[in-house]
């Protein structure tokens, strides 16, 4: 009747992926943060995914987690982009590559 | 009585807080520290004169107390007042004070005087302390303190070498007494459990005592060792002689008058604890000493080894006094010989400083009208030495003496009686030889001739020990023996005809006429040598050169010792040293260079081995170090990346896995 799980996980994976791209490559700390966030709403798309296809669809068990992590992933990105602005002050640049003061 | 046994312990302090003071003092304060002495040892004769008074009235009193304990027996020292110590305190306290006055003249330009007056107050109160204790032990310490005084008082003018050896010479040879004496008062301490003389009936001399009088010959002859060696008898008598190098006035305290006479104390103290036999040894070792002694003093030219020769001479009548007569008889000489020895000494010191610091007899001569009062004052001394009969004390005290060796009572041999007498006429010929040669005659030297009588501040003490010297013989003589019976506890009674019994009138005419002889045989020998001015040999050296030569070279005593014992001992301790140097240094060398030889291996061990190794370890570890920490870039996509790869490849494995 509907499209089957799998095309749902696909989606997640792929949007999971294109997030790690952009989270490993790119080299300013803005466009990280993005990518991060694709990553995460990979995840949501997931729990929604297997919520919706799980056992017990009457429970709103997926609803609520995703509610909650889409709360907490923008708390997240305001965090994010306030150390973001922190660093720039600090370095005058938002290259993540530049950033090498914890290595050991 | 009760009240002066408590105050007893000052008589000693008294002197001795002088000496602590006086060896405080500077140099220069030397009428502080001579006017502390002085009252000091006044402070002790008025003591000692209370306590001698209060022995009148009761027997002995003690007051013991407790030194320390150890384990369940505790050690107790006291004082005793009884006659003997009573008398001898007063005659040490007397003879001191004098001869403090006398050496504020006999001192007075010696840049030590300070130090002289800490020492002389140190000896008084080792002294007095010695005739009052009440325990062996603590007349042990005061004996030792004695003579340690005397040690420091003979090497006094320690610059002059003489000095320095005669007073090692003094420690050293009663060392070997003391020896003995220590032996002999451990041994007592092992049979009796004790050392206080009196203690209520349980004191090593009574007879009450638990285990009873311990009257054993070796505890008495190794206790006479330490009188023998202090008192300067056979064969120990070497130092005493040679202690003349001390100041005069030293001289007349300590080597005369009193310290020597603390060995006769000793025995008088001790004089239950003497056996028979032991009292046969005792007389035998006086009378042989007396008369080698005096044989002696015959050929000497020093004014002050004659008068040494003579000191030793006189102790062992006292000796033979103790031995042969009792704790009476040895006593009565030595107090006697106390008063006129001081005298014959300080006036000998009045003649040597009269005379510039000569010594030699034979460089002086007429001295008699330049030092009249220490020509009449020495006169006396030498009649009392003597034993000229009647008015002077060494008559009655030797008589006593020589009296004592009657049939009834002494039941040894007869020959030391003859030895003393020998002794008496052999004391005689060398007294009229020194006064004659001093006084007699014209003045040898021009220093001689210029000398000049001492200052009253030691004329003085001259006249009252003349005096005493005098007097103190009417004490104890037979008539009227109060001495005897004041020490024993007894009444004395006046009685004339005491003096007119068998064996002591016959030793009493014996014993002058042999005085008389020496007197006028003497004087006549000398009396015409002292006119011809500057002789050098002897009338007897003229006519018996071996003998006057074996008797001027003290029988060769000295020297025997030194071939003897001296070099034995130097054989020993160059022995020791080459012991000491070759085995036991070659010992410590041969350990110390194997020590160093395996600290050597040690090192290179440790050089090569250990630290290489290590040093290999460490590199090999930072090296890893480094390379390990290029991981950690700071570069945090590249972490990312590796926790990307790392998923990956676990979900590979967690798929693969599956399977």
């Amino acid at each position: 009747m509907t499209t089957p799980l799998a095309h749902y996980l696909i989606l997640a994976a792929l949007l999971f992926s294109i997030g790690l791209a952009g989270a490993l490559a790119r080299r300013n700390a803005v466009l990280v943060l993005i990518g991060l966030e694709l990553m995460l709403n990979a995840a949501n798309l997931n729990f929604i995914a297997f919520w919706r296809f799980g056992p017990h669809p009457e429970r709103l068990t997926g609803v609520m987690f995703v509610l909650f992590s889409i709360a907490i992933a923008a708390a997240e990105a305001a965090l994010g982009l306030a150390l973001v602005i922190a660093i720039y002050r600090h370095r005058r640049t938002a290259q993540v590559d530049r950033f090498d003061s914890l290595k050991g | 009585m009760e009240s002066i046994i408590k105050y007893l312990w000052l008589i000693p302090a008294a002197p001795l807080l002088a000496a602590g003071i006086s060896a405080l003092l500077p140099r220069r304060r030397r009428r502080l520290s001579a006017g502390l002495a002085i009252g000091a040892i006044s402070l002790s004769l008025l003591l000692s004169c209370a306590a001698f008074v209060a022995t009148f009235h009761s027997g002995p009193v003690t007051n013991n107390f407790r030194w320390f304990d150890f384990g369940s027996t505790s050690v107790q020292l006291g004082w005793v007042l009884d006659p003997l110590g009573a008398i001898m305190a007063v005659m040490v306290a007397l003879v001191s004070l004098l001869i403090f006055i006398y050496s504020l003249g006999y001192m007075a330009k010696d840049p030590n005087f300070t130090r002289f007056f800490c020492f002389l107050a140190l000896f008084a109160a080792a002294m007095l302390g010695l005739v009052l204790a009440n325990s062996l032990l603590l007349f042990f310490m005061c004996w030792e303190l004695v003579g340690l005084a005397s040690y420091l008082l003979i090497g006094f003018w320690f610059q002059k070498p003489s000095a320095a050896a005669a007073a090692k010479k003094a420690f050293i040879v009663t060392r070997i007494g003391d020896l003995g004496f220590l032996v002999g008062m451990l041994l007592l301490y092992a049979t009796t459990g004790t050392l206080l003389f009196y203690d209520h009936g349980q004191g090593c001399l009574e007879p009450t005592a638990a285990g009873g009088l311990v009257a054993s010959t070796t505890i008495a002859l190794l206790i006479f060792c330490g009188a023998v060696g202090k008192s300067g008898q056979l064969p120990l008598h070497v130092w005493l002689p040679d202690a003349m190098e001390g100041p005069t006035p030293v001289s007349a305290l300590i080597h005369a008058a009193t310290m020597v006479a603390a060995g006769v104390f000793l025995i008088a103290r001790v004089y239950p604890l003497m056996t028979l036999d032991a009292k046969q040894v005792v007389a035998w070792v006086g009378a042989l000493t007396a008369v080698f002694a005096a044989s002696i003093a015959v050929a000497q030219n020093d004014i002050k080894r004659i008068l040494a020769y003579s000191t030793v001479s006189q102790l062992g009548y006292m000796m033979m006094g103790l031995g042969a007569g009792g704790v009476a008889v040895g006593m009565f000489h030595l107090t006697t010989h106390a008063f006129f020895k001081a005298l014959l000494f300080l006036g000998a010191g009045s003649v040597i400083h009269g005379c510039h610091e000569e010594q030699d007899i034979r460089k002086m001569g007429g001295l008699r009208l330049r030092l009249p009062v220490t020509f009449a004052t020495y006169a006396v001394g030498m009649m009392a030495l003597c034993g000229v009969p009647l008015f002077f004390s060494g008559f009655w005290s030797k008589d006593a003496i020589l009296d004592s060796f009657d049939r009834e009572h002494w039941l040894g041999s007869q020959a030391p009686f003859y030895l003393g007498l020998f002794g008496a006429f052999l004391t005689a010929f060398y007294m009229t030889r020194q006064v004659c040669r001093v006084f007699f005659g014209k003045p040898n030297t021009p220093e001689a001739e210029h000398a000049h009588e001492s200052p009253p501040v030691m004329t003085i003490p001259l006249v009252i020990l003349a005096g005493l010297a005098v007097v103190a013989g009417f004490f104890g003589t037979p008539a009227w023996p109060w001495f005897q019976a004041y020490l024993t506890g007894r009444q004395a009674g006046f009685d004339l005809s005491k003096l007119m019994e068998g064996h002591a009138l016959m030793v009493m005419l014996f014993s002058t006429g042999l005085v008389t002889v020496a007197i006028v045989w003497s004087g006549w020998i000398y009396g015409r040598a002292a006119s011809r001015p500057a002789r050098e040999t002897d009338p007897l050296q003229a006519a018996q050169p071996a003998l006057f030569a074996c008797l001027q070279k003290k029988f060769y005593v000295d020297e025997f010792y030194d071939a003897t014992v001296v070099r034995l001992t130097a054989a020993f301790a160059k022995f020791s040293d080459w012991l000491d140097r070759v085995v036991l240094g070659g010992l410590v060398r041969a350990v110390c260079w194997l020590v160093l030889a395996l600290a050597r291996l040690d090192r290179n061990v440790d050089e090569s081995v250990v630290n290489e190794g290590f040093d290999v370890g460490s590199e090999t570890v930072r090296d890893s170090g480094r390379w390990v920490s290029r991981l950690q870039n700071g570069q945090v996509q590249r972490y990312l990346r590796v926790i990307g790869l790392a998923f990956c490849a676990l979900l590979l494995l967690l798929l693969w896995g599956s399977r």
